[in-house]
């Protein structure tokens, strides 16, 4: 009977294991495809995509690693990696934005035609300090 | 009286777990801590925070999160596969969305999931937030991916944030 617990400990320990070393993989194969793809794509707004997988799935599969390494070790569970998480999930679509959007607004070079919204905004923006006028000329109340 | 005391109850719920989660421990007096430091940050710095937040169905909010997770782990893999099979595949293009979204919060979030979901960039929101501007990396058709967005995202966003009264 102790030997059957003892084998069943083991066996949990092997698949912890595999399961750590599979996501450990997984999430730093992630992370290399992001910075491959920030290095060997086009230009500025398609490179933004590199950085926002690897901080997804890549960081994401390490962290889950952390979790179950961190929390079958006897001490307690241990779940701050998902304020990791929940941190970098909060702040890395905001960077991608505002990088985007200072992009936009210098005219960075693209592969895919720039949206001309942007520029009306811009033009409207240099003039923000005078009363803006729609096309018939009348003063618009805003 | 009860809003002066207690002016943002969620942010007092998501600062206490916060505090618990940071200091990874889960004994009685660290969540006791937790809640007096969610109490007492709101009331300080109230003049911050003009709105109270109001979550009309907190357990959409949850279906939504997991749909979203779900949607990050399909999508990163066909980016993975994009990106390794060379930039031929790739078809970037800039979006507009029309959004029918108004609270700010929900705005942020529908930009934000945008963001996450890898493929897509939410790069340009106009001045008078009716419109986001997407940039997406294989674009096969602009108005799809617009309604995509629009069906798969803002919909629910919608009903959890702004429900028809």
């Amino acid at each position: 009977m102790e030997n059957l617990t003892a084998l069943v400990a083991t066996q949990t320990e092997h698949l912890l294991e595999i399961a750590v070393s599979a996501l450990i993989v997984i999430g730093a194969a992630f992370t290399f495809i992001g910075s491959l793809g920030l290095a060997r794509l086009g230009d500025f707004y398609t490179r933004l995509h590199g950085p926002t997988k690897a901080t997804t799935l890549g960081v994401g599969a390490l962290l889950i690693a952390s979790v179950i390494y961190f929390s079958t070790r006897g001490e307690g569970p241990s779940l701050h990696e998902v304020l990791v998480t929940v941190f970098l999930f909060i702040t890395a679509p905001v960077s991608a934005h505002l990088l985007a959007k200072a992009a936009l607004h210098l005219r960075v070079r693209s592969i895919a035609p720039p949206p001309l919204a942007v520029e009306g905004a811009d033009a409207g923006q240099l003039r923000a300090d005078v009363p803006r006028t729609n096309s018939a000329g009348r003063t618009e109340s805003s | 009286m009860l809003s002066r005391l207690l002016p943002h109850p969620l942010l007092t719920l998501a600062l206490a777990l916060t505090w618990v989660l940071l200091v990874n421990s889960f004994t009685p007096g660290q969540a006791l801590l937790g809640v007096l430091l969610g109490w007492a940050i709101p009331v300080f710095t109230r003049r911050f925070w003009p709105d109270r937040v109001r979550i009309a169905r907190p357990w959409w909010l949850v279906f939504f999160l997991l749909k979203v997770l779900w949607d990050i782990l399909v999508a990163n893999v066909a980016v993975a596969a994009l990106i390794l099979g060379g930039q031929r595949f790739a078809r970037p293009a800039f979006v507009p969305v029309p959004l029918e979204l108004r609270s700010e919060l929900a705005i942020s979030i529908l930009a934000n999931t945008v963001s996450l979901t890898p493929g897509t960039v939410s790069a340009w929101l106009s001045p008078d937030r009716r419109t986001l501007i997407v940039h997406g990396l294989r674009v096969t058709s602009a108005d799809a991916l617009a309604q995509e967005i629009k069906t798969r995202y803002e919909r629910p966003l919608r009903d959890i944030f702004e429900p028809p009264c």
